[in-house]
């Protein structure tokens, strides 16, 4: 038994029982967590490993950078446009482009549908089942569901009768041997604390939500030309608008305008009155499950996102703030910039990585990807069958970024707590309405519920936001300007002989940025910092842990053979993994492989 | 007479990870080589998961090619067809990116609408572990009789593509063109430029691939 403490103040004992998290997919990797529990089933120590390498530019070098955005696109199922988005900004930041206004509101709205529909699904498809037990929904009493619904929001589908024929469906469902979606979860664990009744209501909105879901990433096809793999331009976007056309093949006219309009109503409404009063209701019965905060109290970074004007990325321009917050004080906001060599750089004593000097860091544009997979002495099992990582040595495919030296936690969360300290009433007032509502004090938000919290209270803010350029969008076209693409500088003969770049958003989960360095009219250098790598990053030269090792530190664990929390908190960060599970299997095959040693 | 059944021919998988590119590259040779009547899309899935849902639910005849894997002989092509056809979810995710296809049916099932007629075309791949890789020879071989497959099946619903002449333009729900895979291989950088392999374990899967599992 050793106990370490780490420079970022963290109690580290890697005593006691192993308990290993492995998804299991077709391809080897992805995401694996190892946590040691005491004696009394507390988490004392934790290791997070990235099992997959996929640097970008092992694909992007020698490429003509007009076409990163589709391949960039393709990392990844689910976070397609904003890698997209971000490719684009990174290009036109190192050639000087500047884009259109029009072009401009067209990218946020498409960045923040993706935002809103991201959030949503997330808390009803994957996060939501964490806290809402789907068996006892079973035994719900419908009246009393209708009764909960109507006690906490106005939402029309309320009736008895509506909980009771979902509630049969369910049944069939469950009954139904192969399609028993449900049957795989930790059902009956002591950590789930909902009644009956607000089960019934969550998987109801489950459905709901299932089903709205296809009606916001409509708004991707209008933009985007095509959904999924919406299109997108270096230097504006390449829908074309013809206000009066009439079913004019590609163009946006009147009719689409309107179209992706009610759309946005509509989801506002979805979020305003099913996911903030779910998210709420549900978190009435947690307020005493105040774990899983790690970095959130000390450390936060984004780099910000949503310009208001076009071609204007200072701070002050970004509807999402940016700003760095290190050792818990919250009345400073450092100022982040991203070429800085001081300021963002990647470590890899602790990553399956090699360069030739491991104390020090490296920032992306001087980025090395030499892969270098040795186990440590401690490891347990072979180099094709780990059993246990040794996280005093290289242990993850992850690199370690940090901040000024610092392990800092990106996501919804980092970016509420710093508009907050701004002061800024988009983000203060909405989380200091949902502490008075749930009676909570503000330390309260740094935990996994206070992360889960902040994605609805976003989710809200992006749809609100969506209306905010769409309105934008219509007044500029009305006052006559149409453009959306500026191709002054397509052509490579117009480009510099070398050229540095980088692109920056938040993307749902987090801070992204990809910085390109070009040469000749050809990717030389590609490198992509993504949200997970922030949050998921393994141990650094001096000993600091990352965000999700911090956040499973001291939560204790009802049944160690059933990983509900540590589940429950690392679904909190919504975790991208690398999207490529799609190959079937013929049985059902188990996604998360538990191991308790 | 009755309205032509929807027709959803879908291809689905990463096309950045070797042979997991099959069933997009399925829909891109059916593009660039044949006419469709208006009731048939094609459509590049992908990977996008929850995002197919709703296409899934809106046909009557959904016709999927994919990489699978029954343990079969590398190049071996599966049909399944109905309810054989896996359909289940899994609660215990890690990630909302684990949403696999099996899902997608599950949820267009639970939603309502699933689609009165399936047909699954896999392939068993060789190699998927090749990040900027494309399809092995092997599995690209099999694109031809994959779509042999799907034109018999469809033929039962009344359709009969007509080839193309020439190669067409690429279609609106089709890769972009530097993703078409001629562009795709060729652009690719040389080992010596941008290192491919990393992993033991990686590296240790490719001949265990080629093997009886």
């Amino acid at each position: 038994m050793t106990v370490t403490a780490t420079p970022n103040g963290f109690d580290l004992d890697n005593g006691g029982r192993r308990v290993v998290v492995d998804p299991v997919t077709r391809i080897e990797g992805h995401m694996r967590c190892e946590v040691n529990l005491d004696e009394n089933n507390v988490i004392r120590n934790a290791v997070s490993t990235g099992t997959m390498w996929r640097g970008l530019e092992v694909i992007l070098k020698g490429r003509d950078p007009r076409d990163a955005w589709a391949f960039t696109e393709r990392i990844c199922g689910v976070c397609t446009g904003t890698h997209a988005l971000t490719s684009v900004r990174a290009v036109e930041d190192a050639l000087g482009i500047d884009i259109p206004e029009n072009a401009n509101s067209i990218r946020n709205i498409m960045q923040l549908t993706l935002q809103a529909h991201d959030h949503l699904v997330h808390f009803y498809h994957l996060h939501a089942l964490d806290w809402v037990d789907v068996i006892s929904a079973l035994s719900a009493d419908p009246k009393a569901t209708s009764e909960l619904a109507q006690s906490i929001s106005d939402w029309p589908l309320s009736s008895p009768g509506y909980f009771r024929d979902i509630q049969t469906r369910l049944k069939r469902f469950v009954e139904s041997g192969q399609l028993g979606p449900f049957m795989n979860g930790y059902w009956g664990n002591p950590a789930y604390k909902l009644p009956p009744e607000a089960n019934l209501m969550a998987v109801t909105h489950y459905l709901e939500a299932l089903d709205f879901q296809k009606e916001i990433v409509k708004i991707h096809t209008v933009y985007g030309g095509k959904n999924p793999h919406p299109n997108w331009l270096v230097g504006g976007m390449p829908c074309a608008i013809n206000i009066d056309g009439v079913g004019a093949v590609g163009a946006v006219n009147m009719e689409r305008l309107n179209l992706v309009s009610s759309i946005i109503d509509r989801t506002i409404e979805f979020i305003d009155r099913v996911y903030i009063p779910d998210l709420l209701a549900i978190a009435s019965f947690y307020k005493d499950w105040n774990y899983g905060g790690g970095l959130s109290s000390t450390s936060v970074l984004s780099y910000g996102d949503i310009p208001d004007h076009a071609n204007d990325n200072s701070a002050a321009n970004l509807m999402l703030p940016r700003g760095a917050i290190i050792n818990g004080d919250l009345s400073k906001i450092h100022e982040v910039d991203l070429r800085d060599p001081e300021q963002i750089q990647e470590f890899v004593d602790h990553a399956w990585f090699r360069y030739d000097d491991e104390t020090k860091g490296l920032h992306p544009w001087d980025g090395v990807t030499e892969p270098n997979y040795v186990l440590g002495p401690n490891a347990k099992g072979t180099s094709t069958r780990i059993e246990a990582v040794d996280e005093g040595a290289k242990y993850s495919w992850i690199k370690a970024p940090r901040w000024r030296g610092h392990a800092m936690e990106v996501g919804p969360l980092a970016r509420y707590i710093i508009g907050y300290a701004q002061g800024n009433p988009e983000f203060k007032e909405p989380v200091d309405k949902l502490l008075t509502d749930l009676d909570l004090p503000l330390p309260a938000l740094f935990s996994t519920l206070g992360r889960t919290a902040a994605r609805g209270l976003e989710a809200s803010w992006a749809a609100h936001k969506m209306r905010y350029f769409q309105d934008k969008l219509m007044a500029n076209i009305k006052a006559g300007d149409t453009a959306t693409a500026n191709i002054d500088k397509w052509e490579p003969r117009t480009w510099p002989k070398r050229a540095k770049g980088v692109g920056t958003s938040e993307a749902p989960r987090g801070a992204l940025g990809h910085w390109i360095v070009i040469e000749k009219g050809r990717i030389d250098n590609y490198q992509a910092v993504v949200p997970t790598t922030w949050n998921g990053s393994p141990r650094d030269p001096a000993g600091n842990i990352g965000a999700f090792e911090a956040a499973l530190l001291n939560t204790p664990v009802a049944k160690a053979d059933e990983p509900l929390e540590i589940l429950r908190t690392l679904h909190s960060f919504d975790p991208c993994l690398a999207c490529s599970t799609h190959v079937m299997s013929p049985d059902g095959e188990e996604l998360t492989r538990v191991k308790v040693r | 007479m009755s309205s032509p059944p929807k027709v959803l021919i879908l291809g689905i998988g990463n096309l950045l990870w070797a042979d997991e590119g099959f069933g997009v590259r399925c829909v891109e040779a059916l593009a660039a080589g044949w006419r469709f009547p208006p009731n048939v899309t094609l459509l590049d899935g992908g990977t996008q998961g929850i995002y197919l849902v709703d296409q899934v639910r809106e046909a009557d005849v959904l016709v999927v090619f994919d990489a699978v894997d029954y343990g079969l002989a590398p190049g071996t092509l599966k049909r399944v067809e109905g309810d054989a056809v896996p359909k289940f979810m899994g609660a215990k995710k890690m990630s909302l990116h684990q949403t696999g296809f099996q899902e997608v049916l599950a949820l267009a099932e639970l939603l309502g609408g699933y689609p009165a007629h399936l047909l699954l075309i896999g392939v068993q791949p060789l190699a998927l572990e090749d990040f900027g890789g494309s399809l092995r020879p092997e599995i690209r071989g099999r694109i031809g009789p994959a779509i042999a497959i799907a034109f018999e099946y469809l033929r039962d619903f009344g359709i009969t593509p007509s080839p193309l002449d020439r190669v067409a333009a690429q279609g609106v729900n089709l890769p972009h063109p530097a993703l078409g895979i001629t562009a795709y291989e060729l652009g690719r950088p040389a080992p010596e430029q941008a290192c491919r392999v990393g992993d033991a374990r990686v590296l240790s899967r490719i001949p265990a691939a080629a093997g009886a599992d």
